[in-house]
């Protein structure tokens, strides 16, 4: 029998995945703009990983000089129209406005970095004077934001850079593990190719490195190479049944949606285990999708997700249901999911348990497990002399992004473990600058 | 009980606020409008020989947000007939006979003169204003403020016009002139019942900086124009302090320039004018103000006890000196409600780049609240005029047993600087870094 939802025509997927930041016009950003006060050192600067000089950008937007302050972006943060679009500025500029200090809301920041380097993308501005070839190249592996950035930072320097990237199109999780109402596809893609058109490196798309002898092939060929190989696959939780038909990875649900947003028609009833941003992500998107119903659980106290407030916030309203100090131990149903049991959960004098006897049963046909991304360690034990620390993370020097194989350089996500795509950029022109300061010193 | 009824020089108006001569005033219809919505008065659009006029006529100042803070037309005098003008006159008086009409006017010859006066009388006018102030076109045919400029010419004019007039007469006076007092003692000696000032003040409003003209263009030229709005209140309330300490002004006056809100009247009615005259708000916002004025107006008035006008007219005059007069040993040192700092750290930076480094930040980067170095602080006020938090940085005083003295007294007692070098330079104990102080950072990079 048709369920009343299933009735209605579904709203349109643009509607449905309206954009959280969408792009300002004229008038919007002049009036903000002008609510900036150009604190002196100012904290949203300095709450920036990428240090971008935002209250220069903001007073050149707002006295009319709109590819000044998309050059001012472009100089500290290769990817500042993504991050104005993806960062979650709650937290770090908008967080550190002195506005907030007053209970009056923050400068529109994300969005007004959006505003100017949208004009200089669908401008195609150049701001960059690339230098002849330097004969030095170095490899990038992935073409997510770390290794974009690398790229940019190293092109400035005239090396000649060829990124290998595994899938067919760049900007890794920016583009798949991204939330479709946090960014387009089209932007995302728009920005690399802005940035290809302008600095000049190479993409070879379609070529995962892998194994020892391409290791050794790219070692041969490059002065140095440089790993921004992000995260793997979702984990397991390591649950009976959890090998069922419509138990997925929270990072396979997120990209399937962002190349193909409808759920699959028997979905209906989701559960998605976990309590950080890819949870509410997995969890929105469900909900807003048309899931009839999308139960959130997390083991411990709300209070104690990983997940931002303003994530949850929105998961709340797209209409999630938070559960919450509950545990899963088995996932129910013959080849296909019919439910999960869960057992509850206390935090007693400090130490954290599961209540004996209060095992209880949610009925859904989709489990979604957004309980963190492996390692890519099957990976980076074919690079010899390659450390990681004890959960896999590849251990450098932070000031240069150097591991400790010295041809190798490494940031973003499989160097810090999964944080921004701000924090990737941030990494990866560190990194772009510490290959430059080893090669330089070479020749 | 508060009253803001006027007598204006024999002119009675149910409150302060007219409407200035200008374009809200071009019509009976508008003042009709206005006066339903509680205006007391209104100063007709210029009458005279009707003008032509040019097409664009106005540009602004904007500023971070806000519109027209500055504004500025070369529009010229009524282009209306006469007679359609004195008609609309005659019929608004008729309706709001408690309500202040006011003509204003501009001719060339005395016959002109006398003969524009008597009609406007005829209309029912409650009283005339001269226009010797415009700026901008009408003075390029010696009329407006080429008339304002030359005290004389101002004289003689106004005694035609005192031949014949039988109700009171205002002189508005143009503020592009060295010392606005001549023109307005001028006034007086022609016998003229009172003043209105400032008239707007001849300007380029900007640039257009692709075509290479000012504004506002006329096709590919421009010309200048008379500025008013926000921006000029300061320069009319020094023009119209001028005039109400003058012993040989003495005259009523009508204060113009940049009123938008209560408190601007306040100001002005403190400085010495006894009605108000408002055109580039109403242009902006519409007659609808009325209502603020009026109600800010008499709040303020029920909160210090003042039930007329008169009754604080001119009461800041007296505080209004010399500087010579002024006590150097009055001394205040800024403060920093930390409870209320948000930490953008303008003062610091304001008072290092602009002042007197006199605030200095926190060795520790994460406490962003600067503080006062109370020895160089001169007590200028930037860091508290530049903080964007009410009442968080405030001047404190600390000269609590020092005797006032000031720069007439101590020049009397021989206890000024006079040379170059001189020890008694105020300055001489304020520490000031050496220039190099200024690239120091530049070693530590």
């Amino acid at each position: 029998m048709a369920e009343p939802n299933n009735l209605q025509p579904m709203p349109d997927i643009e509607q449905i995945f309206a954009q959280l930041k969408p792009l300002m016009n004229n008038s919007q950003a002049y009036y903000e703009s002008s609510r900036c006060l150009f604190c002196y050192n100012a904290p949203c600067m300095l709450a920036c990983p990428t240090n971008i000089d935002i209250p220069l950008f903001i007073r050149q937007i707002n006295n009319g000089n709109l590819s000044g302050a998309a050059k001012t972006i472009y100089s500290a943060n290769y990817l500042g129209n993504t991050c104005g679009k993806v960062c979650p500025t709650e937290i770090l500029c908008e967080g550190a406005c002195v506005f907030t200090k007053m209970n009056i809301r923050a400068i529109d920041i994300g969005r007004l970095q959006n505003f100017a380097t949208n004009n200089a993308i669908l401008a195609h501005l150049k701001f960059f004077d690339i230098p002849e070839f330097n004969g030095k190249s170095v490899a990038v592996i992935g073409a997510g934001p770390a290794g974009i950035s690398c790229a940019c930072q190293l092109r400035l320097e005239g090396y000649q850079v060829d990124i290998y990237e595994a899938r067919n199109n760049p900007s890794g999780l920016a583009l798949h593990g991204v939330a479709p109402y946090k960014i387009t596809n089209q932007e995302a893609l728009m920005e690399v190719e802005f940035l290809r058109a302008q600095f000049g490196f190479n993409v070879f798309y379609n070529k995962r490195i892998a194994d020892k002898d391409e290791f050794k092939g790219l070692e041969n060929k490059y002065d140095a190479i440089f790993l921004g190989i992000g995260l793997g696959n979702s984990g397991k939780i390591k649950i009976k049944g959890e090998e069922k038909q419509n138990c997925i990875g929270a990072t396979e649900f997120i990209e399937q949606i962002k190349n193909n947003p409808v759920l699959q028609p028997s979905a209906k009833k989701i559960v998605v285990l976990g309590g950080g941003n890819t949870a509410m992500d997995a969890a929105s998107e469900s909900a807003r999708l048309g899931a009839r119903q999308v139960i959130l659980a997390y083991r411990r106290s709300q209070s104690e997700m990983k997940a931002y407030y303003f994530e949850f916030d929105l998961a709340k309203i797209s209409g999630v249901i938070g559960m919450f100090n509950v545990a899963p131990i088995e996932v129910l149903g013959e080849n296909c999911v019919t439910g999960v049991k869960f057992i509850r959960t206390e935090t007693v004098n400090g130490k954290f348990g599961n209540i004996p006897g209060s095992e209880f049963t949610v009925d859904c046909d989709l489990v979604i497990k957004a309980t963190g991304q492996l390692k890519q360690t099957s990976m980076i034990v074919n690079i010899p002399g390659l450390d990681m620390d004890e959960s896999g993370r590849i251990i450098v020097d932070h000031a240069t992004g150097r591991t400790t194989n010295p041809r190798y350089f490494a940031g973003g996500d499989a160097v810090n473990g999964g944080a921004e795509v701000v924090n990737a950029v941030a990494e990866g022109k560190i990194a772009g600058k510490g290959i430059h300061g080893l090669l330089s010193k070479l020749s | 009980m508060v009253n803001l009824e006027i007598n204006f020089a024999g002119i009675k108006a149910p409150n302060p606020f007219w409407l200035a001569s200008g374009p809200p005033t071009n019509s009976g219809y508008q003042i009709m409008k206005a006066f339903d919505q509680g205006w007391g008065g209104a100063v007709w659009k210029t009458l005279g020989v009707p003008v032509i006029n040019v097409s664009s006529r106005y540009g602004a100042v904007n500023h971070r947000g806000s519109r027209v803070v500055g504004f500025n037309n070369i529009e010229l005098i009524t282009d209306r007939r006469l007679c359609d003008n004195l008609r609309e006159m005659e019929e608004v008086k008729k309706y709001f006979p408690d309500h202040a009409v006011i003509a204003s006017l501009m001719v060339q010859s005395k016959k002109e003169w006398q003969q524009i006066v008597q009609d406007v009388q005829n209309a029912g006018a409650d009283g005339i204003e001269l226009n010797f102030g415009c700026p901008h076109g009408m003075c390029e045919r010696g009329m407006g403020s080429a008339v304002g400029q030359e005290p004389a010419v101002l004289e003689t004019i106004t005694r035609w016009v005192m031949e014949v007039a039988k109700i009171p007469v205002i002189v508005k006076l143009t503020p592009n002139i060295s010392d606005i007092t001549e023109p307005a003692q001028a006034a007086r000696r022609a016998g003229a019942n009172a003043i209105a000032l400032i008239n707007t003040i001849q300007s380029l409003v900007g640039v257009d900086i692709d075509k290479f003209v000012t504004y506002p263009v006329v096709e590919n030229h421009s010309t200048n124009g008379g500025y008013c709005g926000p921006a000029v209140k300061p320069i009319a309330l020094n023009m119209v302090k001028n005039c109400a300490q003058h012993p040989l002004v003495q005259l009523p006056i009508s204060g113009i320039g940049g009123i938008e809100n209560w408190r601007d009247a306040v100001e002005f009615i403190l400085l010495g004018a006894t009605s108000l005259q408002v055109c580039t708000a109403v242009m902006h916002y519409g007659f609808g103000i009325i209502r603020d004025l009026t109600s800010g107006l008499e709040q303020y008035m029920e909160s210090h006890g003042f039930s007329s006008i008169q009754q604080f007219a001119g009461k800041a005059l007296p505080n209004v000196k010399h500087w010579e007069e002024l006590n150097l040993n009055y001394s205040i040192k800024a403060s920093i409600d930390e409870t209320k700092c948000i930490g953008c750290q303008l003062c610091y930076i304001a008072c290092e780049d602009g002042a007197h480094q006199a605030i200095d930040l926190n060795e520790d980067k994460n406490i962003r609240i600067p503080r006062i170095n109370e020895e160089n602080c001169v007590g200028c006020n930037l860091c508290a005029l530049i903080c964007p938090v009410e009442n968080c940085i405030t001047m404190v005083r600390k000269d609590v047993d020092k005797e006032p003295v000031t720069w007439v007294q101590r020049t009397e007692a021989n206890h000024v600087p006079t040379t170059f070098n001189d020890e008694l330079a105020g300055g001489l104990g304020h520490s000031v870094p050496e220039p190099m102080e200024a690239l120091k950072y530049k070693n530590t990079l």
